[in-house]
C-alpha cells in the first residue's frame, strides 16, 4: 500500500477510521456550542435592548430565527451527504444523512413551537396560516417522512439509497413549496402580518442571533457526531473492530 | 422504445380492464369523501361555494394516493416487476407507460366526475370548466410523484400508510395551484397564471418523477 503514506480526505470515509476521529472532534464542538449558547443567550437576554413596539416576548427570537434557519439548513446538509453517499456508494455519507434527520426535525419543531409562543403575545394567536410557518410545517412533514421511510425498510443499504432518492426529491420541492405556499398565503390573507414592515434590527441583536446560529451550527454538528457514531456502532456490529472497541464478547 | 411504452399501456389497462372493482373504488371513494364535506359543514351554498375547490382537490389528491398500491405492488409480487428490470428496454420508459395507465385508470375518472360534484356544490359554470382543465393538468403531476413513493415503499412494512406520509407534502404545489385556479375563476381574477403553473409542474415532474421511480425501483430490487 503506496497510497496510504500520502494523506487522503478519503481515509475517514470508512466507518472504522471515522469513528474515532467523530469522537475525537465531538466534545471540541460540544463544547463550543455550549460557550457559544452561553454567550448568546446571555446577549439576548441581558444585554440586548428591549424591543420598542414588541416588550420582552422579542427575545424568543434569539432562539426562533436561529432554529428555523438552522432546520432549512440542515436539509440541504442531509440532501447533499444523501446525493454523495447515492452516487459514490459510500455508506458513511448515508449514515451522516441518516444521522442529519432528527437534529433537523428537532430544529423544525423548536421554530414551529417558539414561533407560536412568540405569535400569542405579538400577533394575539398562537398559529396564523402564514407562509413562513405553513412551509415550516411542510419541511416538519418531510423530515419525518425522511425517518418513517429509513424506519420502516430493514436492510440498512436499501433504507439508504431509498432515504438518498426522498431526500433529493425534497430538496427538489422545497423551494416549489415554499415559494406556492407564499404565493398562496398573499392571495388569501391581507398583510396584516408581515415581517417586512418591522423596524430593522439594533447591532447587538444581530450580535445575538447570529452567535445563537453559529452556536446551534456547532450544536448539530456535535448531535451529528454522536448520533453517526451510534449508527456506526449498530451497523458494524458484526466486525472485528466494533468487538474490540466495546469490549469484544461475542 | 415506443414499442415497449405501448406494451405496457396495454398490459396495465387490460388488466385494469379485468378488475374493474378496484377502478371502481378509488372513483367512489372520491365521490363519498366529497358527499362527506357538506354533512360536515351544514348545507349553506354560499360557505358550499366557497369550499368546494379545495375539497374537490384534496379528494382527489386522496384517491389519486390510495390508488398508488395498485401501480408496482401486484407487479412486484407475482415477479412481473423484476422481467421489466431485466428487459433490454430502458426501465425510464416503462415506468412512464404504467404511469399513463395509473392516471388513465384513476385520475381520468375524476377529472370526468368532478364536474357533477361540482354542480352539487353550486360551482358556476366557468369555475366548473377550470376545475376540470385544472384537475386534467394537475392530476397527471400526482400520478408521477406518487409513482416514486410508490416505488420507494415497495415491499415494505405498512407501505399504505408510508406513501401517504411521504407524497402528501409534495403535492401540496399541486393542490395549492389546482383548487387557487377554481378559486382565482370564482372571484373574477381569471386562472390563467394558475394554469400556467401547474403546467410547469407537469412539466418538471414529467422530465424528473420517472427516472427517480426507476432509481427507487432498482433500489427496492436489488
Amino acid at each position: 500500500m503506496t497510497k496510504s503514506e500520502r494523506f487522503s480526505w478519503f481515509h475517514f470515509s470508512s466507518p472504522n477510521t471515522f469513528y474515532p476521529l467523530a469522537g475525537t472532534l465531538q466534545p471540541w464542538f460540544a463544547a463550543i456550542a455550549a460557550l457559544l449558547c452561553v454567550v448568546g443567550l446571555y446577549i439576548s437576554f441581558f444585554v440586548a435592548p428591549t424591543d420598542a413596539q414588541q416588550g420582552e416576548a422579542y427575545r424568543i427570537i434569539f432562539i426562533h430565527v436561529p432554529a428555523a434557519w438552522m432546520s432549512m439548513f440542515l436539509y440541504l446538509v442531509m440532501g447533499f451527504w444523501s446525493g454523495v453517499g447515492l452516487v459514490l456508494n459510500t455508506r458513511l455519507a448515508s449514515m451522516v444523512a441518516t444521522a442529519l434527520a432528527p437534529t433537523g426535525a428537532w430544529f423544525t419543531f423548536i421554530a414551529l413551537w417558539t414561533g407560536a409562543l412568540w405569535g400569542k403575545p405579538t400577533w394575539g394567536t398562537w398559529w396564523v396560516w402564514d407562509a413562513r410557518l405553513t412551509s415550516e410545517l411542510i419541511l416538519l412533514f418531510l423530515y419525518i417522512g425522511f425517518m418513517a421511510l429509513q424506519a420502516a425498510i430493514d436492510d440498512p443499504r436499501r433504507a439508504d439509497k431509498a432515504g438518498a432518492v426522498l431526500a433529493l426529491v425534497g430538496v427538489i420541492n422545497v423551494p416549489i413549496i415554499y415559494f406556492s405556499v407564499k404565493w398562496w398565503s398573499t392571495l388569501h390573507q391581507g398583510a396584516s402580518v408581515s415581517m417586512k414592515s418591522a423596524p430593522s434590527m439594533a447591532t447587538t441583536m444581530l450580535i445575538g442571533m447570529l452567535i445563537m446560529a453559529l452556536g446551534f451550527w456547532m450544536y448539530s454538528i456535535a448531535a451529528v457526531l454522536a448520533r453517526v457514531r451510534c449508527v456506526i456502532l449498530e451497523r458494524e456490529r458484526h466486525t472485528e473492530w466494533v468487538m474490540k472497541e466495546v469490549g469484544g464478547q461475542a | 422504445m415506443i414499442r415497449a411504452l405501448g406494451w405496457v399501456l396495454r398490459r396495465d389497462l387490460l388488466l385494469a380492464f379485468r378488475r374493474q372493482g378496484d377502478v371502481a373504488n378509488a372513483l367512489v371513494f372520491f365521490v363519498i369523501v366529497v358527499s362527506l364535506f357538506p354533512l360536515g359543514v351544514g348545507p349553506e351554498a354560499s360557505q358550499l361555494r366557497n369550499m368546494a375547490p379545495g375539497v374537490l382537490w384534496v379528494a382527489a389528491l386522496l384517491a389519486c394516493m390510495l390508488s398508488l398500491a395498485r401501480l408496482f405492488a401486484p407487479d412486484h409480487q407475482d415477479g412481473t416487476l423484476e422481467q421489466m428490470l431485466l428487459a433490454g428496454e430502458p426501465l425510464v420508459i416503462l415506468v412512464m407507460g404504467k404511469v399513463i395507465s395509473h392516471w388513465l385508470v384513476s385520475g381520468l375518472p375524476l377529472v370526468l366526475m368532478a364536474p357533477l360534484l361540482g354542480l352539487q356544490f353550486d360551482l358556476p359554470r366557468d369555475a366548473l370548466a377550470v376545475l376540470c382543465v385544472s384537475l386534467l393538468i394537475g392530476t397527471p403531476v400526482l400520478s408521477l410523484i406518487g409513482a416514486v413513493g410508490a416505488a420507494l415503499t415497495l415491499g415494505v412494512r405498512g407501505s399504505g400508510l408510508l406513501v401517504a406520509l411521504l407524497v402528501l407534502p409534495l403535492f401540496v404545489p399541486v393542490l395549492i395551484f389546482g383548487a387557487g385556479s377554481v378559486a382565482a375563476t370564482a372571484a373574477g381574477t381569471g386562472a390563467e397564471a394558475h394554469l400556467l403553473l401547474l403546467g410547469g409542474f407537469l412539466t418538471l415532474a414529467f422530465v424528473l418523477a420517472p427516472w427517480a421511480s426507476a432509481a427507487a425501483l432498482r433500489i427496492a430490487m436489488e
